[in-house]
């Protein structure tokens, strides 16, 4: 999976050939050009000509693509066939989208390790030029068995949509008659980036009305998320877990559970208790029957959320405690030393939890040591992993069916759930086994974001120019547990936790150090990672330098962005479409600013206070966004809005709380995530520019939205400053009283 | 036995009294339109209607419709015809979709009984059906769209 990555010369044969990926000089190798028979299987429905590993066409015209990567809202189901679509010229209405299998070395993402993940807002980005680039490698196949059928040079015909023309002649031929009567050429001819179409032909690419293909199945109840899968034989299950991580069954009375109607199987785990049954009720009241004791000397006992977050601040304040440092430019805190002015400031960011609607299941079946796993992964390739390592088997005998997901944000590219499902199955071998938590484990077990504290010292001149930036990030690491060799070569930085620190602003001096702490808990990837909890000391401390200098925040930021075409559009837009300067009665605007993914977004809050409840109102948000090239239009504002939706969630409401270990939310009931009537007015503008390449933007709408309310209270309040997210009432009126 | 009429057809299911209706649509019934997501009436993902009335399905159990008519996602229309399914594509409303079969029958409550709901009367009705995607705003307009379209 590695090895395709690399500069590939191997020789071409009927059953490969080469995409040169532009300039970089990297090849990639297609397989199969007969029908590729797991793409086929995935639905059935993929009959025809197999033109690659990513095309197949029906003599009926229908063209089936197999779109590589997780559907979990994002849009990746449309976007990514698309661009093999746009130039393999085919009639978007015959298309048919099919998932494709867990085969990294066929599917993986280029631009992401070579592996399938969709994670990151890596997807679009990684896959963007291999997937025109194939659907280029298409067209000249089909372009050539015409020239062939035809009898002409095929410089002489162009294409329309499904179509080959010749127009010399005004004969044309569908690209469904070419794959009933075609015979591949020898050798294929291959294609390269001066193959692609440019911007000002494309047909589908920057569209409004290409619609989603995901929608029609989630209007009716026939699309399949993993919690959907039925197979025949199949049996359900559930895992009991201890109150605590990190704890151990040491008793079980599990007799009562075994009297349930319908239990097939209790299962000691080294982590919990697994229940097997012939349905999920069965196995609830199985489970809910269950008399354990645990043992109690997990290291996550002394865990307590709220004292560390006191712990973590003081950390971040004692500059005598060294972190590994993420930039170092200059001097800086020689700079702050030697500053007129320093501003200080502590933002702290409670522990999140990604609330997907459709919690974590999975199903397995094990037979001899061939695993197949159907679940809403946003990682096949680490489920192969994940399964293998449960199964005591190898990753190439996991076979991954990756289903829709009913929200993911990070949670879904996890082991522990698939874990789950293999375990179990294990102990049925033969039999599949489907495997759902409960809400209340949804809520329990989470791999929440990092609780973070953020210490930011700037340094000011005389004339409140900026001299020196210093920021110290402290927080448990993701990277430590997930990727623990990255993290070591990095010499212990955790670059997804500091994302979002070094920016695009310009300061004469700059440190960010990472702090690592290790309080026993898992933490995990959750929408914008790093970006959505940075952001908020970013963009604040410069609004508080801004205060501090008397300068208005937006003429601020497009100073330090002179350098910065893009930033400063963005900027400048939202701030026109808010109608910045104009005073409000009893409201204020606050604006913040994000580079993330490849793109640039900037966000304006609208909101007033109830001084006397300390509940923050959000009236409108206006957010202008540049994707650079922008795909789908229609979704990127529906992303976006979505980001900031989710933003304005947490900033305001999300918060994990753990006494002793336990945490203390345990469903929807007290872990409180927006709705319908909590809705602000939300205007979101795209600005592509297409000669930028396409930004991720399931993500970048995230970040700026937390500080830009924090920026408007401050502007309403003649600078009262809330540091700690969320904004619950108790703490915006503890710091209104000062 | 429990017997009752699931989209328009007679059934009978052998499953204990005080099991949810969602497990019994879910898995007895094998339509998994109706979404598990909290279990606890908090989240409005398992929303069917029970002669009509928008339900939870996950805190109504099966002894409660013994005898009456119960419709999903699956049985609201036998193609994707009902005005508010045609308003849900023309809007583009689904994100993930893992709630939208309940936001859906939820909405199809709200015009059953007023055919032309305010906005104010909208936002009160679906206040319930959480969406973590953020896709709020296109419900909003979906629901007002069937209403003006019928």
């Amino acid at each position: 999976m590695v090895t395709r990555l690399e500069p590939h010369t191997t020789a071409l044969s009927r059953r490969s050939f080469l995409v040169t990926l532009g300039g970089a000089g990297i090849a990639v190798a297609f397989g199969g050009l007969v029908p590729v028979a797991h793409a086929a299987t995935e639905t059935g429905a993929a009959e025809g000509l197999t033109l690659n590993v990513w095309v197949t066409i029906a003599p009926d015209g229908i063209v089936t693509l197999v779109s590589p990567a997780a559907e979990m809202g994002q849009g990746v189901k449309t976007a990514l066939p698309l661009l093999i679509a746009e130039d393999m010229d085919a009639d978007w209405d015959k298309v048919r989208v099919v998932q494709a299998p867990s085969d990294a070395e066929t599917y993986g993402n280029p631009g992401f390790y070579g592996i399938q993940l969709t994670g990151g807002s890596e997807t679009v980005r990684g896959y963007y030029q291999l997937l025109r680039l194939a659907g280029a490698q298409t067209r000249k196949i089909l372009l050539a068995i015409a020239a062939t059928h035809l009898d002409v040079p095929v410089g002489e015909l162009t294409t329309e949509p499904g179509l080959v023309v010749h127009a010399g002649s005004g004969r044309t031929l569908s690209y469904g008659a070419i794959a009933a009567h075609g015979v591949l050429p020898d050798p294929l001819p291959q294609a390269s980036e001066a193959d692609l179409k440019p911007a000002d032909q494309w047909r589908y690419i920057g569209r409004r009305d290409v619609d989603r293909v995901d929608v029609p199945s989630k209007v009716n109840g026939t699309a399949q998320f993993g919690i959907d899968i039925n197979l025949p034989d199949m049996l359900h299950g559930a895992v009991l877990r201890p109150p605590v991580p990190g704890e151990r069954p040491e008793r079980i009375d599990d007799a009562a559970a075994k009297a349930v109607k319908g239990i097939t199987r209790i299962v000691p785990l080294a982590y919990g208790i697994g229940i097997i049954g012939e349905s999920t009720d069965a196995v609830r009241r199985a489970k809910e029957a269950l008399v354990v004791t645990w043992s109690t000397d997990s290291r996550a006992r002394t865990y307590d959320s709220a004292a560390l977050a006191q712990a973590y601040r003081d950390i971040g304040r004692d500059l005598a405690r060294q972190g590994v440092p993420a930039r170092a430019e200059g001097d800086a805190p020689a700079a702050i030393v030697g500053a007129a002015r320093v501003v200080v400031a502590d933002y702290v960011t409670d522990l999140v939890y990604h609330a997907p609607m459709e919690p974590m299941n999975a199903t397995a079946r094990v037979i001899g040591d061939r695993v197949e796993v159907w679940a809403p992964t946003q990682g096949p390739t680490g489920t192969q992993g994940f399964a293998a390592a449960a199964a005591g088997t190898t990753p190439d005998k996991v076979t991954v069916h990756t289903t829709l997901l009913g929200g993911a944000f990070g949670r879904k590219a996890e082991a522990d759930f698939i874990t789950d499902a293999v375990l179990l199955a294990r102990e049925v071998e033969g039999r599949p086994v489907k495997m759902i938590w409960s809400r209340e484990d949804d809520v329990r077990h989470g791999k929440y974001r990092p609780l973070a504290t953020q210490h930011v010292e700037v340094g000011l001149d005389r004339a409140g120019a900026i001299t020196g930036w210093r920021h110290r990030v402290v927080a448990d690491s993701i990277f430590a547990r997930t990727l623990p060799e990255m993290f070591k070569s990095d010499g212990g930085l955790d670059t997804v936790v500091t994302d979002g620190t070094i920016f695009n602003y310009r300061v004469p001096a700059h440190l960010v150090e990472y702090i690592r702490q290790d309080s026993g808990r898992d933490v995990g990837f959750w929408r914008a990672v790093g970006y959505g909890q940075n952001a908020f000391g970013v963009e604040c401390m410069i609004d508080e330098v801004a205060a501090a200098s008397g300068v208005d925040p937006v003429a601020l930021r497009l100073h330090l962005l002179s350098d910065q075409p893009r930033a400063r559009k963005v900027i400048e837009a939202v701030a026109r479409k808010a109608d910045w300067p104009r005073p409000r009665e009893g409201r204020a605007l606050g604006l913040a600013y994000t580079d993330a993914f490849g793109g640039h977004c900037a966000e304006v809050a609208e909101v007033s206070l109830d001084r006397d409840s300390g509940e923050i109102r959000l009236h409108e948000v206006w957010c202008v966004i540049d994707p650079g090239v922008a795909l789908q239009p229609r979704n990127i504002e529906a992303q976006i809005t979505g980001a900031i939706v989710f933003g304005v969630s947490h900033a305001l409401y999300e918060q994990i709380n753990i006494v002793a270990g336990e945490v203390q939310e345990s469903n929807f009931d007290s872990y409180r995530i927006l709705r319908l009537s909590e809705m602000p007015r939300i205007h979101v503008e795209v600005t592509p520019t297409p000669e930028n390449k396409p930004a991720g933007i399931g993500e970048i709408g995230l970040p700026p939205i937390g500080p830009a309310i924090a920026n408007a209270v401050a502007r309403l309040t003649g600078g009262v400053r809330l540091r700690h997210y969320p904004f619950l009432p108790d703490r915006v009126k503890a710091a209104l009283a000062g | 036995m429990t017997a009752f009429t699931i989209n328009g057809r007679a059934v009978q299911v052998a499953a204990e009294p005080d099991t949810p209706l969602l497990w019994v649509i879910r898995e007895n019934l094998k339509l998994t339109g109706t979404k598990y997501g909290c279990g606890i009436a908090a989240c409005g993902a398992c929303t069917v209607h029970v002669d009509g009335e928008p339900t939870r399905a996950c805190q109504t159990q099966l002894q409660d419709v013994a005898g009456r008519q119960v419709t999903t996602i699956e049985g609201l229309s036998p193609d994707s015809s009902h005005p508010l399914q045609k308003a849900w594509i023309t809007e583009q409303v689904p994100q993930c979709g893992y709630c939208q079969s309940g936001q859906i029958m939820q909405a199809a409550g709200l015009l059953a009984s007023t055919p032309h709901p305010s906005r104010t009367e909208i936002v009160a009705h679906m206040d319930g059906n959480l969406c973590r995607c953020g896709t709020y705003d296109r419900i909003v307009s979906a629901i007002e769209r069937a209403a003006q379209e019928g």
